[in-house]
């Protein structure tokens, strides 16, 4: 029986078909989705931080409303993408307290300071950028819930790269002081980008069952090497210039050679030592636990109503 | 959509690509904005700045909550409230600084006033937290009363003989009624839900309380825009009736007006604010001044 529900599920993936919630599926299959899917949710919830920094103090009426727009999508985000692992048998809550205790990941790039209003441009340019390489995939990704979801998140992660790309834009017509700033966040940012796609492919652990799964659909080198490409014309036309010697145009292969990061510093960042790695968990972990009376207060009421209503019929 | 190429996925789409399509047109299109001849522009621009400021004001404190509130649903309704009065206070600042003349744009009046420039009612500024100036209830407290105030305001405000004001509430009036319903909700959740949060309420309206008052009291500009200004001291009934009404059903007691002392007279309308709002200043502008001649 199990045999005949196995080859049915690995029939479905391998036509690109969409596993849904109620069809059999493998536990692993499960976990690997619920891990994946909730770490994305995190670091939607966990990536409102870094900008949300630059809310109170946007230099214009205009920036301020783009960048509070955009910290609350990343919320709308993290709560389709909570609500899809909750199709998959998980609990919001429990996500939330795997999180806040460490026991579960975020993108490690939420774990870098934003030190200017730069920092605002570069994230939505290079960081959404590199989310959505990694994410376009994932639009066809076998689970139907999560590709669902995703198609949505990438139409609105492109909406604000355009606007991040937009801002620099902006800056770097503005004054010296103005595109020192955009080049000073490049540089910071350009090799945690980088590092977004995760470990070279040889390293990478979770990369072969995920993608015969069609889990995931592209290796972590693919999609790099994709970002590279499609970052470099556009750092030109912005007038910047990444902090990488080694990056050049490379037209035997057609794509653009590149460093690479450092990888011990990813590890380190990755094992909870980054320079806000404490700061954004115990911010993350404050708020859940401040709103606890809130949120016991709403159930306590909604309880009381269902109550009397039931008292009433 | 095409999902080989990320980028090429992202450009160059049809208007269907976009949740909300791309062709926005701007809020207040085909209002006239002439001054009416009748109105006194030192006083309107005066009007604008003290109804453009309420709206910013409580925004910027409102949006400190993102990231930090009691749940994602949370985060995005207090996002979103802040957005719709950071909306309104761009198209009253604007019309402050168009009908003044001197070339002043919306960024110029929220980023280059000081301190006593700013015209807001105190109940904007004071801090309802997140953090040590209040917690969740006193910030929906604090909304509660500021929206119900500003519906009854508002939907007066819609008879404006200047036609830019009377545009601009009644698109205001819709956000505004959802934004006290939404208070409203939790003021009797968390007044009826448990011990702790009924407490919390409790305190909540006596640390809001004090500064109630000053929004039925009526400025010297209020009162000589008449026809154009809503006289504030006409609101005191209807907001109490549904401020009665969500106490009631909160099982908490509205207190009666506390009036609180002036400085010499003089109070938000005035310039004169409390000493939270120059923290808050400071900080809202901090980068737009310390970097003259930017473009942003």
């Amino acid at each position: 029986m199990v045999d005949d529900l196995a080859a049915r599920f690995e029939h479905t993936v391998a036509s690109e078909a969409r596993i849904e919630p109620r069809d059999w599926m493998p536990d692993g299959y499960r976990r690997t989705l619920i891990r994946q899917i909730a770490q994305h949710a995190h670091s939607e919830i966990i990536g409102m931080q870094p900008e949300g920094n630059w809310i109170s103090r946007a230099p214009s009426l205009r920036r301020k409303a783009i960048l509070l727009a955009k910290v609350q999508d990343e919320a709308g985000h993290g709560l389709y993408l909570y609500a899809a692992t909750e199709t998959l048998g998980a609990d919001r809550g429990e996500l939330t307290e795997k999180l806040i205790d460490g026991k579960q990941k975020y993108s490690s790039i939420f774990n870098y300071p934003t030190l200017t209003f730069a920092d605002m441009g570069v994230i939505g340019w290079l960081v959404d950028g590199a989310a959505i390489c990694n994410q376009v995939p994932l639009c066809r990704t076998s689970y139907g819930p999560y590709a669902r979801a995703m198609i949505r998140i990438c139409k609105e992660e492109s909406f604000h790269q355009r606007q991040g790309y937009e801002l620099l834009m902006t800056m770097m017509r503005g004054t010296q002081a103005q595109r020192d700033m955009v080049q000073d966040a490049v540089d910071r940012w350009w090799w945690p980008s980088l590092m977004m796609f995760g470990p070279p492919d040889e390293e990478s652990s979770n990369t072969e069952q995920s993608m015969a799964w069609r889990i995931k659909r592209n290796t972590n080198d693919e999609l790099r090497q994709k970002y590279v490409d499609m970052s470099m014309p556009q750092a030109a036309k912005l007038g910047v210039t990444f902090p990488d010697p080694e990056l050049k145009w490379n037209p035997e292969r057609g794509h653009h050679d590149f460093g690479q990061p450092d990888w011990e510093e990813f590890w380190q960042v990755v094992g909870g030592h980054g320079p806000c790695n404490s700061q954004r968990v115990a911010h993350r972990r404050k708020a859940h636990e401040d709103g606890a009376w809130v949120r016991e207060a709403a159930a306590a009421h909604a309880a009381k109503a269902r109550r009397s209503q039931e008292g009433v019929a | 959509m095409s999902f080989d190429n990320a980028y090429e996925a992202l450009i160059d789409q049809e208007d269907a690509h976009w949740a909300f399509g791309t062709g926005f047109s701007a809020p207040l299109e085909g209002v006239d904005r002439e001054v009416p001849t009748s109105v006194d522009a030192k006083d309107l621009v005066a009007y604008c700045l003290m109804l453009g400021d309420d709206s910013l004001i409580l925004s910027q404190r409102l949006a400190a909550w993102c990231s930090r509130a009691p749940e994602l649903e949370e985060d995005i309704a207090l996002a979103n409230i802040a957005l719709d009065l950071l909306g309104q206070a761009r198209l009253l600042l604007t019309r402050a600084g168009e009908v003044e003349g001197e070339g002043r744009d919306e960024d110029a009046l929220a980023y280059l006033r000081d301190e006593r420039e700013f015209r807001n009612v105190h109940l904007a500024e004071i801090d309802c937290g997140p953090g040590p100036g209040g917690d969740f209830a006193t910030t929906i407290v604090r909304l509660l009363v500021f929206s119900s105030w500003k519906v009854a305001q508002f939907s007066r405000l819609r008879g404006s003989a200047d036609p830019v004001l009377a545009a601009v509430a009644a698109k205001g009036l819709k956000e505004l009624a959802y934004h006290r319903d939404h208070a409203a909700q939790w003021a009797v959740r968390l007044g009826d839900g448990t011990e702790e949060s009924h407490r919390r309420m409790v305190a909540a309206v006596d640390r809001v309380w004090p500064f109630v008052d000053e929004l039925f009291h009526a400025n010297a500009v209020e009162s000589r825009l008449a026809g154009v200004a809503v006289d504030p001291s006409e609101l005191r009934s209807e907001v109490d009736g549904v401020l009665d009404a969500v106490f009631e059903a909160a099982g908490l007691t509205r207190p009666g007006p506390i009036p609180t002392a002036f400085v010499a007279g003089q109070a938000g309308r005035d310039g004169v604010h409390t000493e939270a709002m120059g923290f808050l200043v400071a900080e809202m502008q901090h980068l737009h001044r310390s970097l003259p001649g930017a473009v942003w």
